[in-house]
């Protein structure tokens, strides 16, 4: 099968040349690309509408649009953030180019079905984009009824968009259950597994059970909207909190396809960058698994002041604590690992304690806002949408940038400035925090969430915000462009420029179009540095 | 470059051998109709709960389905069932005659199930009984006869869609077996296909007592 | 344990005749058809028959008898996962105050 003499000029990217052998490719590593390229345009989009957003916010009452786009902007920003970056973003391009890598797999287990999920995805988000020109959404992203039923039917553009990138979703995670069962390379047994694919693992389960909810849920709004079939209409005899109920089966362990991945990049940043083998391998991978298990058990704490009962809110205050069990396990365990590890200040490492700072603000946060009776306080104010962007962003986006920059060299076979690289994480994290630390004081002094106005007495505080976010929105140009000019001019990489230990930097940078030029063979475990 | 001759046992180029991409392949079909479980799940759910809180509505709605359509149906699909996987039985046996047969008979079933279901559809529409706030049956007792209806409409289909995917993909197998692709050691298309159209059935031995059969 | 496992064929045709025969238990049973009634039992026969039937199907005619336990695993996940979403939204409609019920 193999000729006789290995071409190592011939890799991935150069393999098959011409824009049609990208978009029919099978080749995980290019579906990767393809699913970063996408990511990337949407995540631009998404974060222009934050920045209009936080820029109408600047001032009490109108600034620069009026209240029906406020809540377009506000819908659209949510349903890109989430639909098409954070879900996407670390299982499908990340995940698709290190989990075969990372395995010593040649590919996914099924290449069509991945190439598939990836034209899911696109035309998901055209069709959802294409509700713009029909009077849009403003419902936000949640679709709560009755509100959603009687609203514009540019929402239903939205929800068929959201239904079909839905299918890309449990494509993917079907392929990745498959690909870690079936193709570890040999002597690679689950605990030989590195951690991100044990955090892909978890993710990929959370994706193949959850979503089909969401995929009827949004079907039956559809139907609602287009037929009137009273599912969620009281007046036919139907129940609206059964709506939120269906929704967030999916919504909320969707929560967890944005984290666990990430926490997943944010153990492998860890011990790489800190020389040492991870402290407590098993405890973080059983904790992945176990965040995957109880995020379907804590749905209700979304429905607190909905109409929810009692009963069901008690249950789920108490359940939704558990959460923090196995998410405080991987957090200390990482703190545990870089104690007296030989640290290096890289931008992917820099952008890991960013991470453990940041999640950690929003964790606690979370568990504030699990005990019921001061969510009836918090619930739909702004000390919510810091508390998920503190998670979403400070945990998932730091996350996606560290693991960007760290696989960098292995994807492109090129070096970035690390100094550029540095200076946005900087603008980031000061920025963020800028941005949505004062919501926490806002939403706790009772400022409501999705409004397009406020009272005077919250403006100082919502400059200071708004502020913040356009730092953020530099460190991200910044980020960009240390992407673009790696690409264009970064020197070559070697094959394995942090030193670490996976399986993935035992391949030439950037790796040929079957992975591996001999298969290798696992003997130990994936944190071997001392 | 990724046509692979499987009938000489070859395989993709990411296995080891083509047991493995067979289990392989399996494994994944077993992934998705999970999720087809949790789709049509839903619906069920709501099934339940509507029912607890309307009895008399369901007792009434389920009048004025004839179980007899429902029963013929459930021998039709189980029948189908059970042809499809003589399909694959005859496939082992590298018996491509008998197993298009059997393919083609599973294939008239779903023909026969989705014209029953027609001609139930067509009479009911006649009759006003359609979903929610659609409905117009003069006569209905309870005052959301419609939300039955909705009920049923959304399951019978959503079934129902997922019958006339599946009698496409029997084509699609019936159009390889014909051409001789099935053998023994190559048959993961009808498996696979199989696991699906037993999935429908299985859905549908649900969905015949829970819609036709209420007291 | 090959991975293609051969069933003889009588075994496919008498699942075939106990589910036909299943069917019409179900049908005999039923209240609107034979009057037969068990009270609140009616739905738990109704449905203990229709999940005999789902395991026939689900053993022979889906192979899980013969097959890799692993999708054993993953249907009885998938059930459990579904038990869930409808115990959960049970408990919350049963203790829901009453006023909320309106037809």
């Amino acid at each position: 099968m193999s000729s006789a003499v290995i071409d190592k000029s011939k890799n991935y990217i150069n393999h098959e040349k011409g824009l049609w052998s990208w978009l029919t490719t099978l080749d995980h590593k290019r579906i990767g690309i393809l699913y970063m390229i996408t990511v990337m345009a949407f995540f631009l989009i998404g974060g222009i509408f934050a920045m209009l957003i936080r820029t109408e916010l600047f001032t009490a009452g109108k600034t620069i649009v009026d209240a029906a786009q406020y809540n377009q902007l506000m819908t659209f920003h949510g349903a890109i953030m989430v639909f098409m970056v954070i879900i996407p973003g670390i299982p499908a391009f990340l995940g698709n180019f290190f989990l075969p890598l990372q395995l010593g797999a040649k590919d996914v287990a099924f290449p069509r079905v991945n190439l598939m999920s990836w034209y899911c995805l696109i035309v998901g988000a055209a069709i959802s984009f294409f509700s713009l020109f029909y009077h849009g959404a403003d419902t936000g992203w949640t679709f709560y009824t009755p509100y959603s039923i009687k609203t514009d039917n540019g929402t239903i553009l939205l929800v068929l968009g959201a239904f079909v990138m839905g299918f890309s979703s449990i494509l993917t995670g079907l392929n990745f259950i498959a690909t870690t069962h079936r193709l570890r390379a040999p002597g690679m047994g689950f605990f030989e597994m590195p951690l991100f694919v044990w955090g892909l693992y978890s993710t990929a389960i959370i994706q193949v059970i959850a979503t089909p909810v969401l995929a009827i849920t949004l079907l039956l709004l559809a139907a609602e909207k287009t037929m009137g079939i009273g599912f969620f209409d009281p007046a036919l005899g139907g129940d609206p909190v059964l709506f939120q109920h269906f929704f967030w089966f999916y919504s909320h362990p969707a929560v967890y396809i944005m984290i666990l991945p990430a926490m997943g990049i944010i153990s492998e940043l860890i011990t790489t960058y800190s020389r040492k083998v991870i402290f407590g391998y098993k405890a973080i991978a059983f904790s992945s698994v176990g965040i995957a298990a109880v995020s379907f058990f804590v749905w209700g704490h979304h429905m607190f002041v909905s109409g929810q009962s009692e009963v069901a809110g008690v249950i789920f205050s108490f359940l939704t604590m558990l959460v923090g069990v196995p998410t405080a396990i991987k957090t200390f365990n990482w703190v545990a690992t870089m104690y007296k590890g030989s640290i290096q200040f890289q931008s992917p490492m820099l952008y890991a304690m960013g991470f453990l700072f940041l999640f950690t603000i929003g964790g606690v946060t979370g568990v504030m806002l699990a005990t019921m009776a001061a969510d009836v306080h918090f619930h739909d104010t702004y000390f919510v949408v810091a508390h998920f962007h503190y998670v979403m962003v400070g945990g998932t986006l730091m996350a996606i940038m560290g693991g960007i920059y760290h696989w960098f060299p292995k994807m492109f076979g090129k070096m970035y400035s690390e100094l550029g690289a540095q200076l946005s994480f900087a603008f980031i994290f000061v920025g963020f925090n800028v941005t949505f630390f004062p919501q926490f004081i806002l939403g706790a002094q009772g400022m409501p969430r999705r409004y397009f106005d406020y009272l005077p007495a919250f403006e100082p505080l919502n400059q200071i915000s708004s502020v913040g976010s356009w730092t953020i929105g530099v460190g991200f140009l910044i980020g960009l462009w240390v992407i673009i000019h790696g690409l264009l001019r970064g020197e070559k990489a070697p094959d394995n420029p942090w030193g670490a230990k996976t399986l993935e930097w035992q391949t030439t940078s950037p790796p040929p179009h079957e992975n591996f030029y001999d298969q290798p063979k696992v003997t130990g475990g994936p944190y071997e540095y001392r | 470059m990724n046509t692979v001759n499987r009938t000489a046992g070859e395989y993709a180029h990411h296995f080891e051998n083509a047991d493995h991409e067979f289990e392989t392949s399996k494994f994944g079909i077993w992934l998705f109709l999970c999720t087809e479980v949790l789709m049509f799940g839903g619906l069920f759910v709501a099934y339940f709960l509507f029912s607890n809180l309307y009895p008399e509505t369901f007792v009434e709605g389920a009048k004025y389905l004839d179980w007899k359509y429902g029963a013929i149906n459930t021998a039709v699909l189980l029948l189908s069932s059970f042809t499809m996987v003589l399909g694959i039985y005859y496939a082992q046996n590298n018996n491509t005659k008998k197993c298009v047969t059997s393919l083609s008979i599973t294939l008239v079933c779903g023909f026969i199930f989705m014209f029953i279901k027609y001609l139930e559809y067509a009479h009911k529409i006649e009759m006003g009984l359609l979903p929610g706030e659609m409905f117009s049956f003069a006569e209905a007792q309870s005052s959301n006869l419609g939300l039955y209806f909705s009920v049923y409409y959304m399951m019978t289909g959503l079934h129902g869609s997922h019958v006339l995917v599946g009698m496409g993909l029997i084509f699609w197998c019936i159009l390889r077996a014909r051409k001789g692709e099935f053998n023994s050691k190559y048959y993961t298309p009808i498996e696979c296909v199989g696991l699906f159209w037993h999935l429908v059935d299985l859905i549908w031995i649900y969905l015949f007592p829970l819609l036709y059969l209420i007291d | 344990m090959s991975a293609h496992n051969i069933v003889p064929f009588h075994v496919y045709r008498n699942v075939l005749l106990a589910l036909l025969a299943l069917t019409v238990l179900t049908v005999l049973v039923a209240k609107p058809v034979s009057g037969f009634d068990a009270g609140i039992f009616n739905f738990v026969i109704a449905m203990a028959i229709a999940s005999v039937k789902a395991g026939l199907v689900l053993a022979f005619f889906m192979q899980l008898k013969y097959d890799n336990k692993l999708f054993l695993v993953i249907i009885v996940s998938t059930v459990f996962f579904l038990a869930l979403l409808f115990g959960i939204c049970t408990i919350d409609i049963l203790t829901r105050p009453a006023l909320t019920s309106t037809l």
